[in-house]
């Protein structure tokens, strides 16, 4: 396969940059993974590419370690994540109906994304916030002790965000 | 110069997601408004422990707990407690039982059967200053041991204190210490396991985000009486504010000299990295935990080899979990005697646990071991809300299992958990009330596994999905009596053959429900009926013909 990979562009000379500087480190192949994820938002084949290049490994290995971590993700996402934790503590709180209440609300299924790529609704294990349970992650921010009632207002209120802000677009 | 009062405000993560840093801000402004600065100081702490109270500030020297605070509550506070000393009682803790006022810290029995040593700091001083760590005795015991013992004498004192692993297994630090010391190598390696995967624990995120610097000391003491210079700290990636906290710390101990270079004049040298992880849970497992390190997919290898003969990039290395660590200063500062004396004959210290699910107060709760579960369940953890029946506890996660409500005397420690088919694990005890369906709650543990699994051997890749085809069969009506049969054979079996510790502990979840509530696998069964009204029984179609089978095929 033959890929383009556009090297002059910003966002892979910030990456080659902090390769360098991890190169220097045994065993970087991770942690520029979580880097080049930070970067591009998502790791398609071209990064990998790029990646295995610079670190001087076989693109299969590369490969081998996105598919086979849960964190790392090969298809862009939505502008906010929403991430339900399905840990044992949300579990037995409930977790389930959460994601189904997300799911009617938004007319997605779990690792999908909304037409308009506002929203992307995936799945978690703990955050470690279980006192609070259930809880589901936006982005960095946590909403906790939910019920489905009360985790469509959460989501309403984000959408209200996105209409006020193209609201004040327009004029 | 002391303050006349101190307010510790919680910054443990779950108080964050309440708001606890507007409730800081506001706090801030309203004492300075009132020329207060000089007389009150304000603490950001770790997490205190009752995460659903929150967001939660404690006022010293009178030991006054708020609770739930709002931003409009600090006004108030500012001017009736710390102004004209009158605590503003509306917000202050009431135990859930009595719903009376307690007005002391040590009079709540959240607290009061509590023993804190790992969780000592946790909540008193702020992890982003290594002063306030030093001046709580912080490296005290880490100069100790570099100015007047040999690494001999540290590994006897860890044996002979009795701690063991806090990461699941209870293996004997002292003598995982002493065979990497004893394996030949002259480079060796300290690996802190701050993977926590199990869902519902949150111990070890509490220790990282509230006294990064007592894993630190830990992991030094540990290299000084092995014999590394490197450590790595392994930490998931879903735990960004403590990275970002063991980072500050790291940055702060190399400025004061207890890492790096020539560590008190002793020519020691010691520094550490954080490796964070990339979600998996096998990677909690040490030899996947090392290849992940060395920045490959996290696949478990056979043991033997043992990590301390060959660990990370094949060198002798001890890995040790981030609780584990937290204990080495205590032990060092007080002696093992002292820590010894502390909990069951074969179990000794304290341990975290990770209380949530059905009850009252959810949380962080550090208890000598050998504690009752009743004590923990009804004692700490207030009982079951809403007046429901206590059904069991879940222990151990994913590798664990449970222990129905007869069982409510059982002390905690490794070996009584152990008789009753579960394990102490990492910590995380999940309260399960008459709403919680048993098989439900097998698959669930299931459903993880088996996604979880790498892959690498049969049992565990193929007898999993198994275990969870039957276990779904039987959620949805459609089970059949010889499943249960099938479900103890496979699963003893997958016990018995896997490569990792992550096969050889997943059947735990159905063989320990099957062991205590059978008679509700049967009732799904036989009844298609499902006592907690969890699950979803659908229509059955008796005989599907095979020309029904074939005609979404042809
Ligand atoms: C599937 C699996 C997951 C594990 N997850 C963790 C974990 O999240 N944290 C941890 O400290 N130990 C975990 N362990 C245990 C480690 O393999 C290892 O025993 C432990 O880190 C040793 O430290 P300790 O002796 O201080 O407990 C896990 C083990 C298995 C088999
Ligand atoms: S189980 Fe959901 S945050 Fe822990």
């Amino acid at each position: 396969m033959k890929l383009h990979i556009p090297v002059e562009n910003p966002q892979y000379q910030m990456l080659k940059r902090d390769i360098a500087r991890y190169r220097r480190k045994p065993g970087p192949l991770i942690q520029v993974l979580h880097r080049a994820q930070e970067i591009f938002g998502y790791l398609p084949p071209e990064v990998q590419y790029f990646v295995a290049q610079e670190l001087n490994v076989p693109v299969s290995q590369v490969y081998g370690v996105v598919t086979f971590y849960n964190f790392f993700r090969t298809e862009p996402v939505a502008k906010h994540v929403i991430n339900v934790c399905m840990g044992t503590a949300c579990h037995v709180k409930g977790a389930e109906g959460i994601v189904k209440a997300i799911s009617e609300e938004l007319g997605i299924k779990v690792g999908e994304t909304t037409k308009d790529k506002f929203f992307t609704l995936s799945t978690a294990r703990c955050f470690g916030a279980c006192g609070l349970a259930p809880v589901i992650m936006i982005n960095e921010d946590v909403f906790g002790k939910l019920t489905p009632e009360k985790v469509k207002d959460v989501i309403r209120e984000y959408r209200e965000e996105k209409q006020r802000e193209e609201r004040e677009g327009n004029n | 110069m002391p303050k006349r009062l101190d307010i510790l405000v919680c910054s443990g993560a779950a108080c964050i997601s309440n708001d606890s840093t507007t409730i800081k801000n506001k706090l801030q402004a309203v004492l300075k408004e009132n020329n207060l600065e000089e007389e009150v100081a304000i603490v950001e702490t770790g997490c205190m422990g009752p995460c659903e109270l929150g967001p939660v500030m404690l006022v010293y020297p009178d030991g006054v707990f708020y609770i739930r605070l709002k931003e409009k509550d600090i006004e108030e506070i500012v001017k009736e407690h710390v102004i004209k000393g009158r605590p503003v009682k509306r917000l202050q803790w009431t135990t859930p039982e009595a719903r009376k006022i307690v007005e002391e810290r040590k009079q709540i029995p959240f607290f009061e059967k509590q023993m804190k040593i790992v969780l000592s700091n946790c909540g008193k001083i702020d992890p982003e200053n290594i002063e306030e760590y030093i001046a709580v005795g912080g490296y005290e015991a880490l100069a100790k041991v570099l100015t007047t013992m040999t690494p001999e004498q540290v590994i006897e004192e860890m044996i002979n204190s009795g701690l063991r692993g806090r990461g699941g297994a209870g293996f004997p630090t002292g003598l995982k210490w002493k065979a990497t010391r004893d394996a030949d190598g002259d480079e060796k390696y300290i690996v802190c396991n701050g993977d926590e995967g199990d869902p519902g624990a949150f111990m070890d995120r509490a220790i990282l985000e509230g006294d990064p610097h007592t894993v630190i000391e830990g992991m030094a003491i540990a290299a000084y009486a092995v014999g590394a210079k490197q450590g790595y700290v392994y930490v998931r990636a879903e735990y960004p504010l403590a990275v970002k906290r063991l980072d500050k710390a790291i940055q702060q101990a190399r400025k004061y000299g207890v890492l790096g270079k020539n560590i008190f004049e002793t020519g020691f040298d010691f520094d550490i990295d954080i490796r964070i992880g990339a979600g998996a849970f096998v990677c909690g497992e040490e030899t996947a935990l090392i290849a992940s390190i060395e920045g490959k997919r996290g696949q478990p290898r056979p043991k033997p080899p043992f990590p301390a003969q060959k660990g990370l990039w094949g060198k002798p290395t001890v890995i040790n979990n981030v609780e584990t660590f937290a204990n080495v200063r205590h032990i060092i500062l007080n002696g093992s005697k002292w820590f010894a004396s502390i909990g069951t004959e074969k179990s000794k210290g304290t341990k975290v646990f990770a209380l949530s699910g059905k009850v009252e107060n959810t949380g962080l709760v550090e208890v000598p071991m050998g504690i009752s579960i009743k004590d923990l369940v009804f004692e700490i953890g207030g009982g079951i809300p809403g007046g429901k029946e206590f059904k069991a506890v879940q222990v151990g996660g994913p590798s664990g299992g449970c222990v129905p409500a007869e069982y409510m005397d059982t002390p905690i420690d490794y070996e009584s958990l152990k008789k009753l088919g579960t394990i102490m694990g990492s910590g995380g005890v999940i309260v399960l009330d008459e709403d919680t369906c048993m098989v439900n709650l097998a698959k669930f543990f299931l459903d993880f596994t088996q996604e979880e699994s790498c892959g690498q051997c049969v049992p565990c890749r193929i007898g999993l999905k198994h275990l969870f085809d039957i276990l779904d069969r039987i959620t949805k009506g459609q089970g059949r009596m010889e499943d249960l049969e099938t479900l103890e054979k496979l699963g003893e079996e997958i016990r018995r053959t896997s490569l990792c510790g992550l096969g050889q502990s997943a059947p735990n979840p159905v063989l320990s429900t099957l062991r205590y509530f059978k008679d509700e696998y049967i009732e799904h069964i036989k009844d298609k009926k499902c006592r907690a009204g969890v699950c979803q029984f659908e229509t059955v179609k008796e005989k599907e013909t095979i020309e029904e089978k074939l005609k979404g095929i042809i």
